[in-house]
């Protein structure tokens, strides 16, 4: 099907009025996804975002639930937001940072209510990257600028228009509802050939990256990766697939919430024991951490690797810390 | 011999002489206009250092409670940060080799971005005066000047305060400019509050302004206390953003070097250095105090002197 540029802003109105859409907008002079009110305000020539589709799904502060404890007793209410929406023109890394994700919060040992009723009213119209970025290096880690991987309904851009393509069941059945017109010819064979061609960087090699940092944990190669981090949480907090948090109870007198924030192993708090104990007392330690996490535990758990190769970490770190090149060392390795 | 060939030269030296154990300066990053810190313990390790318009961390980060001999390559406000934390007891001046360069500002990546029209830019020149961009379609020349950072362009310090080997020619200070903050002054209450509550909506508190700002250095910060909990933790709440950099700020009145190393770490570009520098230069004109700029000078939060101003107290 195609979907012309001028017709773009009139489907997201009408989608708007049945749906909540949320798409990329600009604001503060970055990208961020948002719920939109009106189809003009989504920003669909953009690179990418600044924080990752991650928090759409899983915010980076959320209310789990709010009390109230009168004379009345205790009340409670649980936030579990069932809201229809439709995610319009997320790239392929955030769509399969999603796919990846599905992992954590739904797995023989734990059912994330909160993320996992989001994601089953969502709807993702994911849009393929026609320039991807230098520090993009999706075709190395198992997606591509035109991977397709999780979105239901996929848009390449052509130029004037959009051919969009039904992938899912879900995807399939909102299309029949549009009414788009059919493809030509031309703009299929100018979709295909956009998809057949562009590639992000391919060269990061991550084959047997996993074997091999399996025998590294005492390797003394992590004594220099982390020297020069300064231990922020830009890397975590704006990378698609990590995913932890803490838990916080915020409460006033008889009125209280417990909120889920997003936490990162960068920090020496997230793994301080109330003992006073660290098991990660040192940046070495959480370095090992983050890359293992990443490259070998997520690997062994759910086989499959925990990195999109948006770029977001490469670009936003202060210090320069480049996970390709830590990659490209650990290769070099004896 | 240009600064990065006087650079190697000198750090190979220590090192062969085995004087230090460790030169932390700056190699070539893996993007363009980017550096990244580098720690040298070969003379062979020496050949990677380099030096130009694009080393801009502030290295002092990095050699707090060194137990081993280390030499560092510090541009002023390195120099001014390392000087405070003397002052502080966090650095031993005796085990440490300051190899000082006057420095003539760094290149803002955030400035040049929007100059080029936030296309991705693919290589970059540095002609000693301008800087040569190249992307995918264009190519731009920049004056230096025109993007530096903010905290360069005020810099009244490029030249370091101390230093055992100094590479390059004094560099002269220019008058003090306040002109950011005082337009920040001439602002109604309400037009202050709403651009601080602006600023502080981007905030994911990732704390990169803490973790780069090298006289941050508390083994607990407030923010990450839990019992009490002073503050919220969430990043949704702009109130609690706020509370956190003001906070922040107070902690470092008079102990702030002024060097923009919060700024420039912020992935999300806040403007820290309006709240920084209306700190430092309240502490400049109620106190005549400045930190890191000599030895001698006790540190203002450390003094009281009976005609201190106080008028600002209820």
């Amino acid at each position: 099907m195609i979907l012309n540029k001028s017709e773009v802003t009139n489907i997201l109105d009408k989608l708007a009025s049945e749906y909540r859409v949320i798409a990329p907008v600009e604001k503060n002079g970055m990208v961020e996804f948002a719920a939109i009110q009106k189809g003009e305000e989504a920003k669909l020539d953009y690179a990418n975002s600044k924080k990752p589709g991650k928090e759409i799904l899983f915010p980076q502060s959320e209310e789990l639930f709010n009390y109230t404890v009168d004379a009345e007793g205790l009340r409670m209410e649980d936030k579990v937001d069932s809201q229809a929406s439709i995610i319009f023109g997320m790239r392929p890394c955030d769509v399969k940072s999603w796919v990846l994700l599905d992992n954590v919060f739904k797995n023989d040992q734990y059912t994330d209510v909160y993320y996992l009723t989001r994601r089953a009213n969502s709807l993702v119209v994911g849009l393929g990257c026609n320039e991807p970025a230098s520090t993009c290096f999706c075709s190395s880690v198992a997606c591509g600028p035109f991977a397709k991987e999780g979105s239901d309904i996929f848009l390449t851009d052509i130029g004037e228009a959009y051919v969009v393509e039904g992938i899912s069941e879900k995807g399939k059945e909102l299309l029949a509802k549009l009414g788009l017109s059919e493809a030509g010819a031309e703009a299929t064979a100018a979709a295909a050939k956009l998809q057949a061609e562009v590639k992000a960087d391919g060269t990061i090699n991550i084959e047997g990256m996993a074997e091999k940092l399996s025998g590294m944990f005492e390797h003394p190669y992590w004594d220099s990766l982390h020297e020069k981090c300064i231990g922020c949480g830009a890397c975590t907090y704006l990378c698609p697939t990590c995913h932890c948090f803490d838990i916080a109870d915020e409460a006033t007198d008889c009125d209280g919430c417990r909120v889920r924030n997003w936490d990162a192993c960068m920090f020496p708090l997230f793994t301080l024991h109330g003992s006073g104990h660290n098991p990660r007392p040192t940046g070495k330690a959480r370095w090992r951490q983050r890359l293992m996490h990443k490259f070998n535990y997520f690997v062994e758990r759910y086989n499959a690797t925990a990195c999109v190769g948006c770029g977001r970490c490469i670009k936003n770190c202060p210090v320069n810390l480049d996970i390709r090149q830590a990659l490209a060392d650990i290769q070099a390795l004896d | 011999m240009n600064k990065t060939e006087s650079i190697r030269e000198i750090a190979k030296k220590l090192l062969e002489e085995k004087k230090v154990d460790l030169v932390v300066g700056f190699a070539q990053g893996s993007l363009p206009l980017r550096s990244t810190p580098y720690f040298a313990r070969t003379p062979e390790q020496a050949d990677n250092l380099i030096w130009g318009a694009t080393c801009e961390n502030n290295l002092a980060n990095f050699v707090r409670k060194r137990s081993e001999k280390v030499a560092v390559i510090a541009k002023g406000c390195d120099v001014r940060a390392i000087v405070a934390l003397i002052k502080e007891g966090q650095v031993n001046r005796e085990n440490l080799t300051i190899i000082g360069i006057p420095c003539e500002g760094m290149v803002d990546r955030k400035q040049i971005c929007q100059a080029v029209g936030c296309k991705e830019i693919l290589e970059a020149t540095d002609n000693g005066a301008d800087l040569v961009v190249k992307g995918k379609g264009f190519e731009q020349t920049l004056a230096k000047a025109d993007v530096m950072f903010g905290s360069c362009k005020t810099c009244q310090y490029n030249t370091p305060v101390i230093f055992d080997e100094l590479v390059g020619e004094k560099v002269e200070a220019k008058e003090a400019d306040y002109a950011d903050i005082e337009a920040f002054e001439a602002l109604s209450p309400a037009e202050r509050s709403a651009f601080i509550a602006k600023e502080m909506e981007k905030c994911i508190r990732c704390y990169a302004c803490r973790q780069a700002c090298p006289m941050c250095y508390c083994s607990e910060c407030f923010v990450d206390c839990g019992a009490p909990a002073w503050i919220g933790k969430g990043a949704d709440k702009v109130d609690d953003n706020a509370l956190f950099q003001t906070v922040r700020v107070l902690h470092l009145a008079g102990r702030c070097v002024d060097c923009g190393a919060c700024e420039r770490a912020c992935p999300v570009g806040i403007k820290l250095s309006i709240l920084n520098r209306k700190m430092v230069k309240d502490v400049k004109e109620l106190f005549g105090a400045e930190a890191g700029v000599n030895l001698e000078d006790p540190p203002a939060l450390n003094t009281h002197q009976f005609d201190d101003k106080e008028d600002f107290m209820l």
